[in-house]
């Protein structure tokens, strides 16, 4: 019997936050991945996949605020850090994020 | 279960308000008192309003209680059941209480019927009283002897029932509201029963007399005579039996039993015990507190403002402000009285009431409705156009309405009509949408309407399911109906929040507050907004809506900050379902020229449009654009937004009017092309769709749109509002007849920025005016009557001059991102991690 793969993972640097609007968020394309990064007012950061699981909304054009998104197309609700949306069978893939010297790290499934 | 750090909270009394008001501090603060009652009746807590139903047999004792003996242990609650407390001993901070014997009667005067075992004593560093009523007995000779009784609590209704078996005659003294449903509960028990009333009406504290006279016909049809104007002095009995009165006028009557329920008075005697200030009840200050900082009282034993109160709804209102004070949530919380209302049955017969019953002075207004057969009864009384009474009997399906101006003190129509009847279709949705969060719907336990949306939002979507999470309904269950309309309003997740009490649902206020707010506070972005009035809380939610209503008020001065923006006010274009945009530039009045749509042409070559099509407003649509594309088709096309994307002014349809048409008699063109020139960008709560018509053919559909002029001969035109032909059908309501262009305008702006003062974010023209409704809305903006024209004029010019084109961003993004699409990321590497 093959031994457990454990998972892997990358840290990837996306560059400055300035790239993403304060109070807003941005897609970034990593590995062909629609990755969808907001900038709270308060400077916190989180990353999604930036389509929403209903209807393909670009969540990264939705409007954020403690903690959530709302999707632009149907006003789905997402929560940035766990990803839970409205129903338990809508979520979004959540990808951890930080910043380091002003720029956006964040750590990617290899 | 005693804490040491605990505060020891003793609440004298176990009725309705007692254990209210100890729910209501268990929701705050499960954990914070130690908390002891007593009371007297050897029962939990049961719904007094129901007796009547326990006395007719309608529902049994059992199902009355609102918190049976299990509640009390679960909340580790100690109740001394069947114990009256006597004494406040305010030197030793001990409450002291005594045991009645079984079969004392609760609510008699000091310490009658207290049995010899020895006191119990409670310590406490708070005590709340809640010692209620107790009957009114008229002075008359022979009460007390067998076969007379009171109706008060579950044993008095066991006691009158089962002695009524042995009788064929009874007799009620007291014809108010507890003395017709006792004489309904008698009638179940097959006795012939005679209501005796002093006054020369029945219910004087809720109806007049002709609504009295019409009730009075209506129990009588049901089999209960009714007499009033009939004092008792004598009960007369022979061998220990009851055989009649005898009455003031010299007149008697035979009878086997009386029940008397002829009003209640406070329960005082243990504050006068304790030396606390009574006059006609417990003296309290607006949060409930005695003239003994230590000891509070709620409930019908209170006195506050030298008003005594006998309804349930002040009682909720009381409890709520103690519960905030004792817990320390709302330390400055105050009770500032109640306006009361209420909606019964009386044998049947529907009753609603509230204020006052009549005119106070020749300038009231009084309306009346009148329908014998039926037994239907409406009255109104109206003072500065505001409600200051009604009565409904017969018929209360306007109560709701009726409630919310009463006690909101808001304008009510300027057509009276809608006060007294409903139209036969559609409005209920919208007045269960209209209804303040506040609006009490069940008032048997004091659920309101948000409570009841809050149940139904976690899924509860049918009565029963409301009912087991609020107990809404569950009482006198006269508000089902209610609750269902809210069911059907508010299970829809479709429905804007427009109907919420706030503004916005992140910021606690209604409109008007938070307008006047912002404007003290001089608050130019929604991030101040949340810093300053919603604890530093965002709510995304919220943004839209906020930064609509700063731009509104501040119209160059408003710090615009776009994150608050949707993606569509960001990018100035319509986000469609595949994330591309759509693009309508501005052609006024729908007039173009071959040069624009030649341009126009060449654009939707240029940029591969997937679809160009001629819009409802008369517009043409390129779709299918890419974000990136947007600045580049802005500037090729040459021509200034035209808002199709955004809640604000969108578009003046025009017919061709007086230059090429036949029958035109205005110049249609011309008017819409000024329209759309000074109003162009007015932000507003929702969009608006204007049309202008040459003449009453309508061919542009000028009576269905939020604004519409509409030329008629005489060179004068006609000003609709809150027309719709979307999703709603409805003709606008004529505001104004006008004679010129300029008139056109000036009275389409006021209309603009009163809608955009006092519209509810995503509230549309046509809810809006029938909420304001027409009559009021012609007052205030044709007739000047609160005199705001000139500053409304005033206010809508500003928002014209600060109109810019918001395509000149193409130009200069006003923020580097503003059409940058996705970023292929280049990757730097930072590191690997293996699991």
């Amino acid at each position: 019997m093959a031994d457990a793969v454990a998972p892997k993972s990358r840290t990837l640097n996306l560059g400055s936050v300035e790239k993403v609007p304060k109070g807003q968020g941005f897609c970034f394309i990593v590995d062909g991945r629609e990755i969808a990064v907001f900038r709270q007012r308060d400077g916190k950061l989180f990353a999604t996949q930036n389509r929403c699981p209903h209807k393909q909304g670009p969540l990264s054009e939705g409007i954020i605020g403690a903690g959530k998104v709302i999707c632009p197309l149907h006003s789905h609700k997402f929560d940035l850090c766990t990803g839970e949306g409205p129903d338990p069978k809508e979520c979004v893939k959540v990808y951890s994020v930080r910043e380091e010297k002003g720029d956006i790290l964040i750590s990617v499934d290899a | 279960m005693i804490k040491p750090n605990r505060k020891k909270l003793v609440v004298v009394g176990n009725g309705m308000a007692g254990a209210r008001v100890v729910e209501e501090i268990l929701r705050r603060a499960s954990d914070q008192f130690d908390i002891v009652m007593f009371g007297a009746e050897p029962y939990g807590n049961y719904n007094r309003i129901l007796l009547s139903n326990v006395l007719n047999g309608s529902q049994k004792a059992t199902e009355i209680f609102m918190n049976p003996l299990a509640w009390y242990d679960e909340n580790q609650i100690t109740l001394h059941a069947g114990v009256k407390a006597v004494k406040i001993d305010r030197e030793r901070k001990v409450v002291v209480g005594k045991r009645l014997r079984r079969d004392a009667t609760p609510y008699a005067a000091g310490e009658t019927g207290v049995g010899t075992e020895p006191p119990v004593e409670e310590r406490y560093d708070h005590v709340i009283i809640a010692t209620g009523s107790r009957p009114f007995i008229p002075p008359m000779e022979g009460f007390g002897q067998r076969g007379t009784f009171l109706f008060r609590t579950i044993d008095d209704c066991d006691h009158i029932a089962s002695y009524a078996k042995e009788c064929k005659k009874a007799v009620v003294i007291g014809g108010g509201l507890l003395g017709l449903e006792a004489a309904r509960g008698l009638l179940t028990h097959g006795v012939e029963v005679t209501v005796l009333e002093a006054a020369p009406q029945l219910m004087i504290a809720q109806l007049d007399p002709d609504s009295g006279a019409m009730l009075k016909t209506a129990m009588e049809a049901m089999g209960v005579k009714v007499l009033c104007e009939k004092i008792t002095t004598h009960i007369v009995s022979e061998n220990g039996k009851i055989t009649h009165l005898l009455l003031k006028d010299g007149s008697r009557i035979e009878t086997d039993m009386v029940v008397v329920s002829a009003g209640i008075r406070p329960i005082t005697d243990v504050a006068v015990a304790s030396a606390l200030t009574v006059d006609k009840a417990i003296v309290c200050d607006d949060q409930m507190r005695t003239n003994d900082p230590a000891i509070f009282a709620v409930g019908e034993c209170v006195q506050h403002r030298g008003k005594i109160y006998g309804l349930v709804d002040p009682i909720w209102e009381m409890a709520n402000v103690l519960a905030d004070v004792l817990t320390g949530k709302n330390p400055s919380a105050a009770y500032l009285g109640s306006k009361l209302g209420t909606k019964l049955k009386v044998m049947g017969v529907e009753l609603a009431s509230m204020g006052e019953t009549k005119p106070a002075s020749p300038d009231d207004e009084v309306i009346v409705y009148r329908e014998p057969k039926r037994g239907v009864y409406k009255k109104l009384i109206i003072r500065n156009e505001k409600l200051a009474g009604a009565i409904l009997l017969g018929e209360i399906d306007t109560y709701n309405l009726l409630m919310q101006h009463f006690m909101g003190g808001t304008p009510v129509s300027a057509r009276r009509a809608d006060l007294l009847f409903l139209p036969s279709e559609g409005p209920s949705m919208l007045q269960a949408l209209d209804m303040p969060d506040s609006f009490q719907v069940c008032n048997c336990n004091g659920v309101s309407k948000k409570a009841i949306v809050d149940a139904i939002k976690t899924g509860c979507t049918s009565v029963a399911k409301v009912g087991a999470c609020t107990k809404a309904g569950t009482g006198c269950q006269s508000c089902k109906p209610l609750i269902g309309e809210l069911i059907s309003a508010y299970h829809d997740a479709g429905v804007p929040d427009q109907s919420e009490h706030f503004y916005v649902p992140g910021v606690p206020l209604e409109k008007s507050v938070l307008v006047a707010e912002i404007r003290r506070m001089g608050i130019k972005s929604v991030s101040e907004v949340f810093n300053k009035l919603a604890g530093g809380k965002e709510d995304p939610a919220s943004k839209v809506g906020l930064a609509s209503l700063l731009k509104s008020l501040w119209p160059d001065e408003y710090d615009d900050e776009r994150d608050a923006r949707f993606i569509n006010d960001r990018v100035h274009a319509n986000i469609q379902k595949d994330g591309t945009f759509s693009v309508v530039p501005r052609i006024y009045a729908g007039v173009t020229t071959p040069a624009e749509l030649k341009r126009i042409a060449d654009v939707a070559v240029k940029y591969n449009v997937p679809l160009v099509k001629i819009t409802g407003g008369q517009r043409l649509d390129l779709l299918g654009i890419k974000k990136e594309d947007l600045p580049g088709v802005w500037q090729d096309l040459g021509m200034p937004s035209g808002h199709a994307y955004t809640k604000a002014f969108r578009t003046c349809k025009s017919c061709v009017g007086t230059d090429f048409c036949r029958y035109g008699v205005g110049d249609s063109i011309a008017l819409a092309q000024k329209i759309e020139h000074r109003f162009q960008g007015v932000e507003s709560p929702h969009k608006m769709k204007l049309a202008t018509a040459g003449c009453p053919r309508n061919c542009s559909e000028a009576y269905v749109k939020d604004l519409g002029a509409v030329a008629i001969e005489g060179g004068r035109w006609e000003i609709y509002v809150g027309g719709a032909a979307g999703g709603s059908v409805r003709k606008g309501d004529l505001l104004c007849t006008v004679s010129t262009h300029d008139d056109v305008l000036k009275y389409m702006g006021r209309f603009m920025q009163y809608y955009r003062e006092h519209g509810k974010y995503l509230e549309r023209s046509y809810h809006f005016l029938e909420r304001i409704g027409i009559e009021a809305l012609r007052r205030i903006l044709v007739d000047d009557g609160e005199g705001i024209c000139a500053r409304l004029d005033a206010d809508i010019q500003k928002a014209v001059d600060a109109y810019k084109d918001p395509w000149k961003e193409a130009e200069i993004p006003h923020y580097p991102q503003q059409f940058s699409p996705p970023e292929l990321a280049r990757i730097l590497e930072v590191a690997e991690n293996n699991g």
